[in-house]
């Protein structure tokens, strides 16, 4: 285990130290201590590392994530593993805003709660949410997984693509195009398998499927009210 | 861009320590408005008899005897003025509408930019940490302070410009925002008897705050009704006398960042200003809903 002090190292100095370590090191975990909010820690990782940051970090951390395992021990700004590609980022405390926006891929896991505009433009990346998740959540979400073990606010997957959502607890509204849709095996078992991962201990069974209606994905005036 | 800050302590030991705390807070935000900086300290309550006004003048030499000396002579009332930078402290018991009266009639040039019993209003263009020096708040002592950092967005870098903006006795809004409607709603406004002394949308949400104080809603309406009348992004945090409040509006695209220990409760833009304040790693932190009002130390 190696230690980065980000007070005596820089956000510069730790991520370019994280970014160029060869591909085959043996270093491969790493402590972030004193991260003080600060922005962009442990962006743009190529390869499979573990990173452990021990505080609260700021925005975009873990963003553009490609194979590392990431844990922030506290809570996490805007834009959590932001285009995130592959990889695990783990939010052991809550989450603001546009937590895994635009991610590709991997896991974005958060214990607490994650605001608003959660997987907003998802394109592939699973995202498993301990507990609430605001107002626009998946807003055009194109592919991927969100599970919300908790309450979803106003809008939730607004104009959505193919991202698959689940929630178990309430919705306060649904956004324009997502409706909800039968729970099928290959959804229980993917639903299985991301519950297990994000280590949660609800059942499949508890929770409902949102998904696109697929009404508004070419024009037509029939639902110009809807656009 | 801007950053808003406020810290509110529940333990009185921390009291004498306010400015201290409070200062890392303020600088941290200085990449998010390097053009203004301006705190609203709450501290030496006066007698209830008594008004405070926190005066400003271009000048930092300007010579608040004078004002002292006409308004006891004019008024039969007794002053103490305290100059601090270019502001003064005045307290009086002499009736609030009558000093502002008297004010603008003889001194134009003097602006007020706050009143009430603990209040006190210090604003400057600037960088934050030079503003917060040339108000020596390092040493300052409190019960809550709540700071602006400005990046001038849709009007001018001046002193009248720069938040906080008074809302009324001891109250008192910094925004991180820019208001649509504000043109009209300050006409509208106007016809309802407020003065304004700038284009500063901000000012109009002050403005609206307190013409709703004025005619009879509590702050906590006045707050939730703003989130119908005012058009526009905004993360209000409003100092009271006893606390403060924060509320932001539906679509909540500004940032906001709450922390609670059991020896204060801070809010801010950016979570990294309040990682300075000690028990912050173990606070408990979140992000305020939309359309939400939250306060502390009653009042809202």
């Amino acid at each position: 285990m190696n230690e980065l002090d980000l007070k005596k190292e820089g956000i510069r100095g730790i991520n370019s130290k994280l970014q160029t370590l060869p591909k085959n090191t043996n270093e491969k975990h790493w402590v972030v201590t004193n991260p003080m909010g600060q922005h962009s820690i442990a962006v743009g990782l190529d390869g499979p590392l573990q990173i452990d940051i021990k505080g609260h970090v700021g925005f975009y951390c873990g963003g553009m994530n490609k194979e590392s395992e990431i844990t922030i021990h506290g809570h996490a700004g805007v834009g959590t593993a932001e285009n995130m590609m592959s990889g695990i980022v783990w939010v052991k405390g809550n989450s603001s805003e546009s937590a895994g926006a635009t991610g590709n891929g991997g896991l974005l896991v958060i214990d607490g709660d994650a605001s608003s505009r959660c997987g907003i433009s998802m394109k592939g990346i699973d995202i498993v949410v301990g507990g609430n998740v605001g107002h626009m959540s998946a807003f055009m979400g194109q592919r991927g997984n969100l599970v919300v073990c908790g309450d979803a606010g106003d809008a939730l997957g607004d104009s959505i693509y193919e991202a698959r959502l689940y929630v178990k607890g309430k919705v306060a509204s649904l956004g324009a195009d997502c409706i909800e849709k039968e729970m099928r095996a290959e959804h229980i078992a993917d639903l299985e398998r991301l519950l297990k991962a994000a280590k949660r201990k609800e059942k499949p069974s508890e929770f409902k499927r949102y998904g696109s209606a697929r009404k508004l994905y070419n024009f037509s005036v029939d639902h110009a009210d809807a656009y | 861009m801007c950053g808003i800050v406020g810290l509110y302590l529940k333990n009185p030991k921390l009291k004498p320590k306010l400015g201290a705390m409070f200062k890392p807070m303020l600088i941290e935000m200085t990449n998010r408005g390097p053009d203004s900086a301006g705190v609203a300290i709450y501290r030496n309550p006066t007698k209830k008899s008594e008004t405070k006004f926190s005066l400003a003048h271009d000048d930092a030499n300007y010579d608040w005897k004078k004002i002292d000396v006409g308004l006891e002579k004019a008024l039969k009332c007794d002053c103490s003025v305290k100059k601090i930078g270019n502001h003064c402290i005045l307290v009086t018991n002499a009736k609030e509408t009558s000093v502002i009266k008297l004010l603008k009639q003889h001194h134009p040039e003097v602006r007020v930019v706050g009143t009430g019993n603990t209040i006190e209003i210090f604003k400057e263009t600037g960088l934050p940490a030079n503003v917060y020096e040339k108000f020596h708040l390092d040493d300052a002592s409190g019960t809550h302070i709540i700071g602006h950092t400005r990046m001038a967005t849709e009007s001018a870098v001046t002193t009248a410009g720069s938040h906080p903006f008074a809302t009324g006795a001891d109250l008192c809004l910094v925004h991180n925002g820019s208001l649509s409607n504000h043109n009209r709603l300050r006409e509208t406004l106007r016809k309802e008897g407020m003065e304004f002394q700038t284009e500063n949308d901000t000012e109009v949400a002050a403005a609206y705050m307190t013409h709703k104080l004025r005619t009879g809603s509590t702050l906590k309406q006045a707050l939730e009704s703003s989130l119908t009348d005012l058009d526009g992004f905004f993360t209000f945090l409003v100092g009271t006398g006893d606390g403060f409040a924060v509320v932001r509006d539906p679509i909540a695209c500004k940032h906001a960042v709450m922390a609670e220990t059991d020896d204060w409760v801070a809010m801010a833009t950016e979570y990294r200003a309040i990682a300075h304040l000690p028990g912050a790693d173990k606070a408990k932190i979140w992000e305020p809903e939309p359309s939400k009002v939250y306060s502390w130390g009653g009042n809202a």
